[in-house]
């Protein structure tokens, strides 16, 4: 049996906050400085997507799903000698070994139930209570910083990016644009609605960022994630543009059969894969600038079900990518797959908050400071300091 | 009494159909009741929809045309609907496609045309509340009919026999995978074949969802201890194969004795457990209470007003669930006529007043609006996960949704020509609740189409 000591030892020291490298926070919150979050909602299987090949627990827990360690046929893709990545993340592999990618595990928000909804929507909307408000953490976060906006890819915009900041959104269409006089007549008619004079004004700008981008006739309509990371990298490399992009991919829900060439699961690993890249090309030399934060509203059980999936559970992992990510190490203060160590027996159980990492995000990124970080963008957590090192 | 009628049509309708609001004008309330006490015959188009077990029948046929197609014999279905072989998913949406597209224009038209749009909006509440999604394949090709065999059929009857109809069709059961769960420990032959996947235990998705969604509300009363014994309880509930591809409960399958589920010890045999659980859930004051909240967000207020939620509780509490009389309760609210336009359509919602409002439109192609409601953010029948869609104003506001309205507006404003007299349409469908900015803008329009696309984008025609 191992204990968390143990792992520890296994990880050589382990890249946890006592040897990062201590770059300072808010170093330079520049105006250039850009974030992009991305939303797998359902909840991520952490341990298929970075397999603690390690864990001597690992193979007897998993079953079926335990993906065979580095250097076997189909085995995992090595980050270190305890963890590895999905074979399906070819893309975020190289970006790791390229230390533009970071992976943070045994994470998780402060909540601690098993409902999809409530638990996405306690992380969006940044207090303890699943609907603690009307309001997403990022929109506070973005009308903390002055002058920054946001932009949703996707037809509708996440709880995360609606409040008060300046935000609009952004998905491919198949219809005509309307005429400028039409526009111009309802901007009037609209002067003083209280919910539609905002987002018109907003939609006619990113249409106008937008205009002759070819991510406006890539297939798959408003659904492509592909589609959607190309537009957030158009939008986020104009000078002027805004300053965070949110992307939600759903479809991560993987009660059943989630192994194998073509399970819902790969398909959207292989998805995710491609995304990030498209977003980084898209991005261009503005990728050296951006954080990437891939989150999920929870983990998985961390023992296979009876029908081959996993259901839902408490920790998971998280990933960082971008120019700003010293990256190429996995962050992880390892509690262990033994019965003992689970979560109520069943789930990986939490040893990193996950509002360390969102917020060393808006510190590094948006240039936000603690003052406002625990009181306002999330309420009550004082106790949870921006994780160091995160980002440079 | 004017505006009662208006709110009558919008707010409880689908928007008013031409000469609509008229109708309904002398007695607004009496207009929707009777939607509701009078059974509406299904619209026409339903009669060439096939049912569940005829798609599931199809099943067999389609995994053999593929072999043939492909000379590939290893092609299959593994039990839950997920593809062995790539490509498998793209033909298999090709093959069931058209139906589900015959499905959607199905629904459009009987949205588009009915004379009982209350009873209509009522069948898109519960399908919503009892949510099934193509986003999962194998979902595809039954999704449609789920809401024609689980849903419409209830609406004007108990709550209670809903949510049996609804976990028992194959549909839901495949949706939140429940074939396969099997009792801890089973070693028994999978049913479906060589590849389908071995079953070894719980899944507890259709379990908590049930509880979670369907029934007492996430803040109910359960723990994870209730989740995991209704899921054993639940265990043996599944679907036949090609054979008899209906709702099938497999006795060697289900984990068998007393099981004690919200402190209540359940003894029954087999089947009649999980029903006797189904039963006391449908009962429980939780219930009332979250399907009460939910019928108040949707037709009153995005933040509900606690007195008509209590009023619609104490009606579905003290009915056992009669659906109609839960019905009179929401239509007896006073907040529920206080003031026109209080919320933001929905996409679907969107555009089905628009159909109403221009016949002419109805022609429009079932494959072109589903894709409209796609780019919208509400692909018919693809709810991105088992909570269904959004219902607050907030979720539908978002700048991006609102340009694809209006790019629409403009389209089938310009389809439309200079038959239509904006004004006019304007005055049929919200009366007095038109305002003079509207108005205005409509009357200085520069051509017919440009007034009626400034009608169909208005703030108003936006609202219900």
């Amino acid at each position: 049996m191992t204990t968390r000591r143990d792992a520890l030892k296994v990880l050589g020291g382990l890249a946890a906050s006592a040897t990062l490298p201590r770059l300072g926070l808010a170093a330079l919150p520049g105006s250039e400085r850009r974030l992009v979050f991305v939303f797998l909602r359902g909840g991520l299987d952490g341990l298929s997507a970075v397999p603690a090949y390690g864990d001597p627990d690992f193979v007897a827990k998993r079953g079926e799903l335990a993906i065979a360690p580095p250097g076997t046929a189909g085995g995992a893709l090595k980050l270190d000698d305890f963890f590895g990545l999905s074979p399906y993340l070819g893309e975020m592999h190289k970006l790791y070994e390229a230390r533009e990618l970071a992976v943070l595990h045994a994470v998780a928000s402060p909540y601690r139930e098993r409902s999809h909804f409530d638990g996405q929507n306690l992380l969006e909307n940044g207090t303890l209570k699943p609907f603690g408000r009307d309001a997403g953490w990022l929109s506070v976060a973005l009308a903390e910083a002055a002058g920054a906006s946001g932009v949703a890819l996707g037809p509708s915009i996440p709880l995360l990016l609606r409040g008060p900041a300046s935000v609009t959104s952004w998905s491919p269409s198949a219809l005509p644009t309307p005429d400028l006089d039409l526009l111009e007549r309802l901007a009037q008619l609209y002067r003083d609605d209280p919910l539609l004079a905002k987002p018109l004004a907003a939609a006619r700008h990113a249409q106008g960022m937008m205009e002759g981008n070819d991510a406006r006739a890539m297939g798959g309509g408003a659904q492509s994630v592909a589609a959607l990371a190309k537009a957030a990298g158009t939008f986020l490399a104009k000078p002027d543009g805004p300053r965070v992009a949110t992307i939600d991919f759903g479809g991560w829900d993987s009660h059943a059969n989630q192994i194998g060439e073509y399970s819902p699961l790969t398909r959207n690993l292989r998805l995710l894969d491609r995304a990030v890249m498209t977003l980084k090309s898209s991005l261009g030399p503005v990728w050296k600038h951006t954080a990437v934060l891939i989150v999920t509203e929870f983990g998985r059980t961390v023992a296979i079900n009876g029908s081959r999936g996993t259901d839902h559970g408490t920790a998971g992992v998280a990933f960082v990518a971008g120019g700003v990510v010293p990256g190429g190490r996995v962050i992880a203060d390892w509690p262990g797959l033994s019965d003992r160590t689970l979560h109520e027996g069943r789930d990986l159980r939490p040893t990193l908050d996950l509002r360390a990492l969102l917020k060393a995000a808006l510190v590094a990124q948006l240039g936000l400071t603690e003052a406002p970080l625990e009181t306002k963008v999330f309420p009550e957590s004082r106790g949870v300091p921006p994780l160091e090192g995160l980002f440079a | 009494m004017r505006r009662e009628a208006i709110i009558a049509v919008n707010r409880f309708g689908l928007g008013a159909a031409p000469g609509e609001l008229a109708a309904a004008a002398s007695d607004p309330r009496g207009w929707l009741a009777a939607q509701i006490l009078k059974p509406v015959p299904d619209h026409p188009a339903f009669a060439e929809l096939a049912a569940s077990s005829e798609t599931l029948k199809e099943y067999p046929r389609w995994i053999a045309s593929l072999r043939m197609a492909r000379g590939d014999a290893s092609a299959t279905m593994r039990a839950d609907g997920q593809p062995t072989v790539r490509g498998i998913e793209q033909n298999f949406r090709d093959f069931f496609g058209p139906g589900m597209l015959k499905e959607v224009g199905a629904r459009l038209a009987a949205g588009a045309s009915t004379p009982a749009p209350f009873h209509e909006r009522l069948a898109l509440f519960w399908a919503n509340h009892f949510t099934v999604s193509a986003e999962k394949p194998v979902i595809f090709a039954v999704v449609g009919s789920f809401e024609r065999e689980a849903i419409r059929p209830y609406v004007g009857g108990t709550f209670v026999d809903m949510l049996v109809a609804s976990s028992k069709h194959p549909a839901m059961i495949l949706y939140l995978d429940n074939n396969l769960s099997v009792k801890p420990g089973f070693t028994g032959p999978p049913n479906a074949g060589a590849n389908a996947p071995r079953l070894t235990g719980l899944n507890e998705n259709l379990a908590r969802e049930i509880l979670e969604l369907h029934t007492l509300g996430v803040n109910g009363g359960y723990t994870q201890a209730d989740v995991t014994t209704f899921a054993r309880v639940l265990t043996g509930w599944t679907v036949g194969g090609p054979a008899n591809p209906g709702f099938a409960f497999i006795s060697r399958r289900h984990d068998a004795g007393p099981k004690t589920i919200l402190g209540k010890t359940y003894t029954q045999d087999g089947m009649a457990q999980g029903e006797a659980v189904l039963r006391d859930l449908a009962a429980h004051p939780a219930t009332a209470t979250h399907i009460a909240t939910k019928l108040a967000r949707h037709f009153i207020a995005d933040q509900p007003p606690p007195a008509a939620i209590e009023r619609i509780a104490r009606a579905f509490r003290e009915s056992g669930g009669h659906l109609p009389t839960v019905y009179a309760a929401l239509l007896d609210s006073p907040e529920a006529w206080d003031a026109p336009l209080a919320k933001l359509k929905s996409p679907v919602e969107y555009i089905v007043s628009c159909l109403r409002a221009l016949p002419a439109a109805r022609e429009a192609k079932p494959q072109a609006l589903f894709f409209t409601l796609r780019e919208m953010g509400q692909r018919p029948f693809f709810a991105p996960s088992p909570q269904g869609w959004p219902d607050t104003s907030a979720a539908w506001a978002g700048a991006d949704g609102l340009w694809k309205r209006i790019e629409w507006a403009g389209t089938l404003a310009a389809r439309a020509g200079s038959r239509i007299d904006p004004l006019e349409l304007a005055r049929e469908s919200y009366g007095d609740a038109v305002s003079e900015a509207t108005r205005l803008a409509i009357s200085r329009a520069e051509s017919r189409q440009q007034g009626l696309a400034l009608w169909l984008a208005s703030p108003e025609f936006q609202r219900r």
